[in-house]
């Protein structure tokens, strides 16, 4: 179990590093950081004075070193397009995706596996076939496609609810929230569904067919054959071991959340993360991209190796091959 | 020896007459055919595939109108509703948009420009990731390493940010200076973010069959490596790789309309389904649904289409994958 979480967390630093350097190269070479920084009526030797006040004439080695050096350090210099320090356009920001993230993640997990279990133990009745037609349809429409129907139809036409922004939000400590006031909860429906639906029909179909494989088993028939209630069958054999990897996909999908919340936030303007990394990429606002890029691979390489780790805890048959390998 | 072996007698093998049938007969007499027929869901599909195919491919002849065309365009024509509509022109079949182009032209050509993009895009795809795989399985060691590592960063990362990325780069680097590249842009993003699924089951499979016979027996005669990786390796694996690039098309299109929607793909002058979507977007609360929906339609119903295409042919080409 150590030497594999020894092992884990050495890939993980080299996929950062490889993040990083990624980042780097974007910071330092795409565009020139100072004709971004300075005005037109800039002279040649004021630019060549501030090039080599912010260190851009040192060997690019040392370049990077500094740059992770400072990431570590959660400085990403300073914005282009806005002239604020990255750290705190993002602190500003995160508490929206968080908020939106989870909000949409309970949405597909708590309506997810119940329609996963229920197609998954009644193959052929008329309601798991609608389940499953509307999982197809909720992987065939586009993710801003769902936003705009949903602005159609609950914003424009019936106008019960919101349909940018996150409504009132309270400030706690430095934490922005929308869920306790009831326009901000009301602001949250329509963007956690856009974004939940997806995995909704991803966990659905997961659950399913898992349970399928499981109900196929020996230990099944066998506690069937016990004379062991459906109920018990069904929830406290079959379910439980199916869920093993339906947790792996939930964990992996939280980053897949991260990245469509990009799109989820664009088409309800919700002031988040995603909102900004786009704003970004249209002004060619390089430190917010490359700031946005490493934060996002750090939560993604934390929640791959938490889930990866969670796995063995869970699985003792993955623990026997780690110790092998 | 070649002349000897000429003069000998051909031996009419009774196996002989149904392989002169040609390619096509052979292909009516297969299972997927048979499976192909046997589902009314499946020609259902095919067939709206087909249609919305054509009729982007023939969009400059069918489309009554060339959106291209900016002398052809008239702001009084501007956001008129579709022609059954009160206030309609029967001129616009399916109304106008913001600039007074036809919206049934503009998906016509829209489509065809995000079909073109999503194939190109799926078929670079297919090249890096079925050489990599190929390469990766067929000489194992220290490059096999290498490039399944770089599959396990890439996979750590959703196709749509890594798309995304690779775009704002593109973009950044050639600001103000794309000229038309923007397509390229597209392709190359699209391309770069879908490669590792074929690396992975390529290189799987290729490890499985380059333990067999007819591997060996192409070694003994002292076929070069590569020609052994791409004649004989290569066409073994190459069917979960049809299956995965029809499943990725849909994919391909989704993500293209995502990245023209989110306003860093295609420039608005140039029709795409998420162009017009995004467009369209604006106006959704003066009431002008129809530059939203008819575009939203086609992109749902050609998903939708191409995706029941990709699971019929998954399970028709390997049942254990289902």
């Amino acid at each position: 179990m150590l030497a594999f979480t020894i092992r884990r967390l050495f890939e993980a630093a080299i996929v950062m590093l490889t993040v990083a350097l990624l980042a780097f190269v974007l910071f330092r070479f795409v565009g020139d950081p100072i004709n971004q920084m300075v005005g037109q009526d800039t002279s040649i030797a004021e630019r060549e004075e501030l090039r080599e006040r912010l260190g851009l004439n040192d060997p690019v080695l040392v370049q990077f070193g500094r740059f992770i050096w400072n990431a570590a350090r959660y400085d990403f210099g300073i914005s282009y397009q806005v002239k604020r320090p990255v750290t705190s356009l993002i602190a500003e920001r995160f508490p929206a995706t968080f908020e939106l993230a989870i909000t949409a993640a309970l949405f597909a997990i708590l309506l997810g596996i119940p329609m996963g279990v229920y197609t998954g133990i009644h193959r052929d009745s008329w309601l798991s076939k609608l389940f499953l037609s509307v999982s197809l349809v909720g992987i065939s429409l586009p993710t801003f496609l769902i936003g705009i129907l949903l602005i159609y139809v609950f914003a424009v036409q019936l106008g019960v609810l919101p349909s940018f922004g996150r409504g009132e939000v309270v400030k706690i400590g430095g934490w922005t929230t929308g869920l306790l006031t009831a326009s901000g909860l009301k602001a949250l429906i329509l963007p956690a569904i856009t974004l939940g639906l997806f995995q909704m029909t991803l966990v659905t179909r997961l659950v399913r067919s898992q349970m399928l494989e499981v109900l196929r088993t020996d230990y099944i028939k066998f506690a069937r054959a016990r004379g062991l209630s459906d109920r018990a069958v069904n929830f406290g054999h079959a379910l439980k071991n199916t869920l093993i990897p339906v947790i792996t996909i939930i964990g992996l999908q939280l980053g897949a959340i991260i990245a469509f919340a990009i799109i989820t936030e664009t088409v309800f303007q919700w002031p988040g993360m995603g909102l900004m990394f786009i704003q970004a990429v249209q002004n060619a606002d390089i430190p917010v991209m490359s700031a946005y890029l490493l934060l996002v691979a750090f939560l993604f390489v934390l929640i791959n190796l938490i889930v990866d780790l969670l796995y063995v805890w869970i699985d003792p048959r993955v623990r026997i091959y780690g110790r092998e390998a | 020896m070649s002349t000897e072996e000429q003069r000998l007698p051909v031996i009419d093998t009774p196996r002989a007459p149904a392989a002169r049938r040609g390619a096509v007969a052979r292909f009516f007499d297969s299972d997927l055919w048979y499976s192909f027929r046997s589902s009314r869901l499946v020609i259902v599909a095919a067939a709206i595939t087909l249609l919305i195919v054509g009729a982007a491919l023939l969009s400059p002849i069918i489309a009554p109108h060339d959106p291209y065309d900016l002398r052809a365009l008239n702001l009084m024509d501007s956001d008129l509703p579709p022609a059954w509509v009160k206030g309609g022109d029967p001129r616009f079949l399916l109304g106008t948009d913001d600039q007074g182009r036809d919206i049934l032209s503009t998906i016509l050509y829209g489509t065809r420009s995000s079909i073109a993009i999503s194939v190109l895009a799926v078929l670079l795809a297919i090249g890096i990731g079925v050489s990599l795989g190929l390469v990766a399985g067929y000489f194992g060691g220290i490059v096999d390493t290498i490039i399944m590592r770089i599959a396990d960063v890439k996979l750590t990362f959703p196709a749509i940010l890594v798309a995304l990325l690779i775009n704002g780069i593109a973009q950044t680097l050639f600001r103000g200076r794309l000229g038309g590249a923007e397509f390229w842009i597209l392709v190359l993003s699209i391309g770069l973010s879908f490669w590792v699924q074929y690396a992975r089951t390529v290189r799987g499979m290729t490890l499985v069959e380059k333990n067999k016979e007819y591997v060996q027996a192409a070694r003994l005669i002292g076929m070069s490596r590569t020609a052994i990786m791409f004649k004989h390796v290569l066409p073994n694996v190459l069917s979960p790789v049809l299956v995965i690039g029809t499943i990725n098309l849909a994919l391909a299109i989704i993500t293209e309309a995502t990245l023209s929607f989110l306003g860093v793909g295609l420039p608005p002058t140039e029709p795409s389904l998420g162009t017009m979507i995004q467009i369209g977007n604006k106006y959704l609360f003066s009431g002008s649904w129809w530059m939203v929906a008819f575009p939203g339609i086609t992109l749902a119903v050609l998903v939708l289409a191409v995706n029941l295409l990709g699971d019929w042919l998954r399970d028709a080409l390997n049942p254990k994958l289902r």
